[in-house]
């Protein structure tokens, strides 16, 4: 059977989406029926790209941990750079999370923003065709085009339709994320002179001297850390988080985030095996001040929403811990949780939208005993705020445990001082909630909102069953993940043979999923 | 010696040089009645003039007993400049009438300076050289005064004639030097004396320094880019697009032409120099604009820090350098081109409104040019996917390949600088309360060619290899 060019036309569907919609015109009067044609379309279009990724997904070959679905063109010759698509274990799984939290976006705007609609919606699919092109790019120029070109509608969406502080949140975000990017693309274009190659593949089999990849490895690390984000590079996440429309949280804390977790695994640890070993050391160190520090702080945080962005930067520190593990495990945990954050935290920040949309005030003491009049709510949010603290039985749990598991195997204090964040997660969450939705009912007006409207359910149901799904059932993630991730391993072993390194940690493991299956099943 | 004129490659110049003159008598025998037609068939002149050098061979020869030559490299620069000299007539016609302004001079001192910049690109000698770069001049500084009631495009036209008038001195005693100690002005006799000496003397070197101090003022590169913001500011608009959008590339053609040809020898010399002014340049051009809130003045900082970039290309001194000069004057060109058709709308009441707050809520007022103008600023700012970066993409791995990572590192990191206030355009008019519409009515010839540098700069990524594979290719006919 001959594949269609599935990554292909998921990545130019919502462009032309955003196009259909910028030439949706009506008289004057009409422009109601112009903004329900506009969300329509816009929604039929990202739940076409779902369908597609439906299709790749079930067409994936899970034993495999080659390149899937390849594309490749010549695209600019004169720089040898090709338009290359192609997916793995890892990145499909990136894939469905963004064309997921597409269609949950439009859907989480559908009723609460009311100005300038046709703009907002072409920002979104125009930044859901660049998420898609980032995971599945193999080409280093290609990748850096999509990586970078997220900003453009991030930076509009943030700034057109945020809060009060929102030209400044917007600007710190573009900024930031920029000066990290263009270091990474020296980084790149030196990787081109030396090796001759802007291929991923054809860069993650080289060999490189050690002293060059640590060069090469910092000006990676500056733009994936920024966008991880990791201490002390965070700051501009409780900005743009707390001045984004509740959509864009979403998406900046469902896949944004992610991009410099995948960076890592698709640049630094194939690519610069050695430079990855040296500077391990850091990244854990930066890794656990993340997750404690950021967990003290959003301790004591007034507004929901910087509550979560904190507890984001602590998750994070989860992923970067279990990446520069170096162990299978580690590096499938990482994968693992990164995924349950993108559904969990992005599940968080449509919560706080919900009460939000209705009391239009983000801080905790406004509110109080939602159980009582929002039943509904009060359970979804619950499965979240468990899947943020990690409970066995939720996603949550999976990720950060095989996490820890893989850092315990590279170093026991850097593990055991994670650890305490997951006793401070469960403390900022579990108060969170307790706040909000047990106590008084102190305010009339909190106490006088409805429950859940027939959208918010309709977005917030599956994603709870998603949470449980793959709490109960990590394997349907890990049989995918694990070919990719061992292969990974593989040949970050191979790279380091020849230079006496025989780390006992690397020895092969049995594939991780199954052990965690049985865990969380029990 | 035998005479070989071999006059038929310049035909596309003898037809724009006849042109404005035939011009000339038309306007002082209509007066300023004619100044419409002659701006639009002035417009048809280039035309018909890109066509006929799309006629003429671009193989390597030689015109007028050596003075000029003719190759790929300069027939891609006449292109340039052809669009360059069409666009900026087209964006002024409309200008003309409504400040009062509408001299029959204009459209023949835009073609004179055009004809004057088609022979620098070709020039092979430093005699047509200085020429071509003095037709040029001239004519740009009776340009930047031509709105004579006002002070400031008076004032902007002094500054440019006593500042332009010494960098040209500085380029003749640059010239004599180097006459001096080669023996010669032709570029092929100065290139094989540099060859055959063992070291370069420093007669030369002083030399060439002067020359390119002197060059430096006509790309306006750090430290001598004084001028830049005070002539953009103080002459009329669409003689700072003008300024903006041609002459660069005209200078920058021939800038390549001397130092990749003449002094290719010797290129170890020069290179520090363009160092230094690439450097330089773009650390002031992205810090200076920060401060500014007239538009005008923005642009002129931004076209510092631009040229900055584009001499990293030079300073590779090989042939991707050279092709992604070309390209990225090209892009900027283009880019330009659509920015200065914004700004020349700025207009309230019949007067021009040049701070930056003037656009603020324009994307309430007239959505369709705010949004234009945001691709613009982010095509500027260099943030893929949109055309900038490619320009910038091809100037760094040139700089990286040669192992001008200091350089290059300084690039992206003043892009990022200058990506602030690039953005702080888009927040006026995206993020601010909307202020007064600007008038209503924009011409035809504006909507056409923003939405051709629009489409250019949005559809660049889908075909790349059209325009680096020519640019390439031109490049490669000078560095053979």
């Amino acid at each position: 059977m001959i594949m269609p060019p599935v990554l292909t036309i998921m990545i130019f569907l919502p462009v032309i989406c955003a196009l259909m919609i910028t030439i949706i015109r009506g008289d004057k009067g009409d422009e109601e029926i112009v903004e329900k044609n506009v969300k329509h379309l816009s929604l039929f279009g990202s739940l076409f790209v779902l369908a597609f990724a439906v299709f790749m997904y079930a067409n994936f070959d899970k034993t495999s941990s080659d390149f899937q679905f390849v594309e490749k063109v010549s695209w600019v010759s004169a720089a040898g750079v090709n338009y290359h698509l192609g997916v793995d274990g890892i990145s499909i799984y990136f894939i469905l999370l963004s064309v997921f939290l597409t269609p949950v976006c439009i859907l989480a705007s559908w009723n609460s923003v009311k100005t300038r609609i046709k703009e907002y919606m072409i920002a979104f699919l125009i930044l859901e065709s660049m998420m898609i092109g980032t995971f599945a790019a193999l080409d280093t120029v290609l990748f850096y085009v999509f990586f970078e070109g997220v900003l453009i509608p991030m930076f509009l969406i943030i700034g057109i339709w945020g809060g009060p502080r929102r030209i400044y949140a917007s600007f710190k975000f573009f900024l930031f994320t920029l000066l990290g990017s263009v270091l990474m693309l020296v980084a790149l274009l030196s990787l081109y002179a030396t090796t001759g190659s802007t291929d991923i593949p054809t860069l993650m089999h080289s060999t490189l001297d050690v002293e060059y990849q640590k060069w090469i490895w910092l000006a990676f690390f500056a733009s994936f850390a920024v966008k991880m984000p990791m201490w002390p590079v965070h700051t501009w996440l409780p900005d743009a988080h707390v001045e984004a429309p509740t959509a864009g949280s979403v998406i900046l804390a469902g896949v944004l985030l992610k991009m410099g977790g995948y960076g890592f695994l698709r640049f630094s640890l194939p690519m610069l095996p050695h430079a990855s070993m040296y500077f391990a050391p850091l990244v854990l160190t930066l890794s656990v001040i993340a997750i404690i520090y950021a967990s003290l702080v959003a301790l004591v945080q007034d507004d929901m929403k910087k509550l979560i962005a904190y507890s984001s930067v602590a998750h994070m520190g989860f992923v970067t811990l279990g990446i520069f593990s170096f162990t299978q495990q580690g590096i499938e945990g990482a994968v693992f949780q990164m995924l349950s954050h993108g559904i969990i935290s992005a599940a968080l920040f449509l919560c706080v939208g919900v009460v939000y949309d209705r009391l239009h005030t983000r801080e905790i003491n406004r509110y109080g005993g939602l159980v009582k009049n929002m039943p509904n709510y009060a359970v979804v949010f619950m499965v979240f705020m468990l899947g943020s603290v990690g409970l066995p039985g939720t996603s949550g749990f999976v990720g950060e445990f095989l996490a820890l598991v893989g850092a315990y195997q590279a170093s026991t204090a850097f593990a055991a001082l994670a650890a305490t964040g997951l006793v401070l997660g469960a403390a900022y969450m579990l108060l969170l909630y307790r706040k909000v939705v047990f106590g008084p009912q102190k305010h009339k007006d909190a106490a006088a909102m409805e429950d859940l409207t027939a959208i918010e359910k309709l977005v917030l149901v599956p994603m709870a069953l998603l949470v449980i799904y793959y709490g109960v059932f990590p394997s349907t993630v890990m049989d995918r993940v694990a070919p990719s991730t061992a292969a990974l391993m593989t040949h970050y072993k191979m790279s380091h043979e020849p230079l006496g390194y025989n780390e006992a940690m690397l020895d092969t493991m049995p594939a991780a999923g199954e052990n965690s299956e049985k865990r969380s099943g029990s | 010696m035998i005479a070989n004129f071999n006059i038929m490659p310049l035909i596309p110049e003898l037809f724009l040089a006849l042109t404005a003159m035939g011009f000339l008598i038309v306007g002082a025998s209509q007066g300023n009645r004619s100044t419409a037609v002659l701006c639009w068939t002035s417009c048809l002149a280039t035309a018909i003039a890109a066509l006929l050098l799309l006629q003429v061979s671009w193989e390597n020869q030689l015109s007028l007993n050596g003075m000029l030559v003719i190759d790929e490299f300069s027939g891609f620069f006449k292109l340039m400049i052809l669009l360059g000299l069409a666009t900026s007539l087209a964006l002024s016609v409309d200008y003309l009438y409504k400040e009062r302004i509408a001299r029959f001079e204009y459209p023949v001192l835009v073609i004179m300076a055009g004809l004057g910049m088609m022979l620098m690109v070709s020039a092979n000698n430093m005699l047509s050289l200085y020429m071509s770069l003095e037709l040029q001049s001239l004519s740009l500084y009776v340009l930047a005064g031509i709105h004579r009631n006002s002070p400031k495009s008076a004032e902007a036209a002094i500054k440019y004639f006593v500042l332009g008038a010494l960098s040209s001195g500085l380029i003749l005693f640059g010239i004599s030097l180097i006459y001096g100690f080669t023996g010669s002005i032709d570029f092929a006799v100065i290139r094989e004396t540099l060859e055959q000496a063992e070291t370069a003397s420093p007669g030369i070197t002083i030399g060439l320094a002067f020359l390119l101090a002197g060059l430096a003022f006509k790309i306006s590169a750090v430290p001598f880019h004084m001028w830049t913001p005070d002539v953009y500011q103080g002459a009329p608009a669409p003689v700072t697009a003008f300024f903006a959008i041609v002459p660069k590339v005209a200078a920058l053609g021939l800038l390549m032409r001397l130092l990749f040809y003449a002094f290719l020898p010797v290129s170890g010399e020069w290179m520090q120099i363009v160092y230094f002014l690439s450097a330089a340049s773009m650390i002031v051009g992205a810090f200076a604009a920060l401060a500014q809130d007239n538009i005008k003045r923005l642009m002129a900082y931004s076209s510092i820090g631009n040229m900055g970039y584009v001499l990293i290309g030079v300073v590779a001194g090989t042939t991707e350098g050279a092709g992604a000069v070309i390209l990225y004057l090209l892009i900027y060109m283009i880019m330009t081109a659509g920015v200065f058709t914004v700004i020349l709308c700025m207009r309230r009441q019949g007067l021009m409104a040049m701070q930056i707050n003037d656009l603020a809520g324009l994307s309430k007022n007239s959505p369709v040019m705010a949004y234009a103008m945001a691709a613009l600023m982010f095509s500027m700012s260099g943030i893929p996917p949109l055309a900038g970066f490619f320009g910038k993409f091809f100037i760094f791995l040139a700089g990286v390949k040669q192992g001008l990572i200091v350089l290059v590192v300084l690039g992206v990191l003043s892009s990022v600088v200058s990506a602030y206030y690039y953005l702080r355009i888009v927040k006026v008019m995206f993020f601010d309360p909307a202020a007064d519409p600007f008038d209503r009515g924009m011409v035809l010839e504006k909507r056409l060619i923003l939405l051709v540098s629009v489409l250019f700069v949005i559809g660049f990524i889908l075909k790349p290899n059209l325009f680096v594979d020519s640019a390439m290719s031109a490049a490669k006919a000078l560095l053979l």
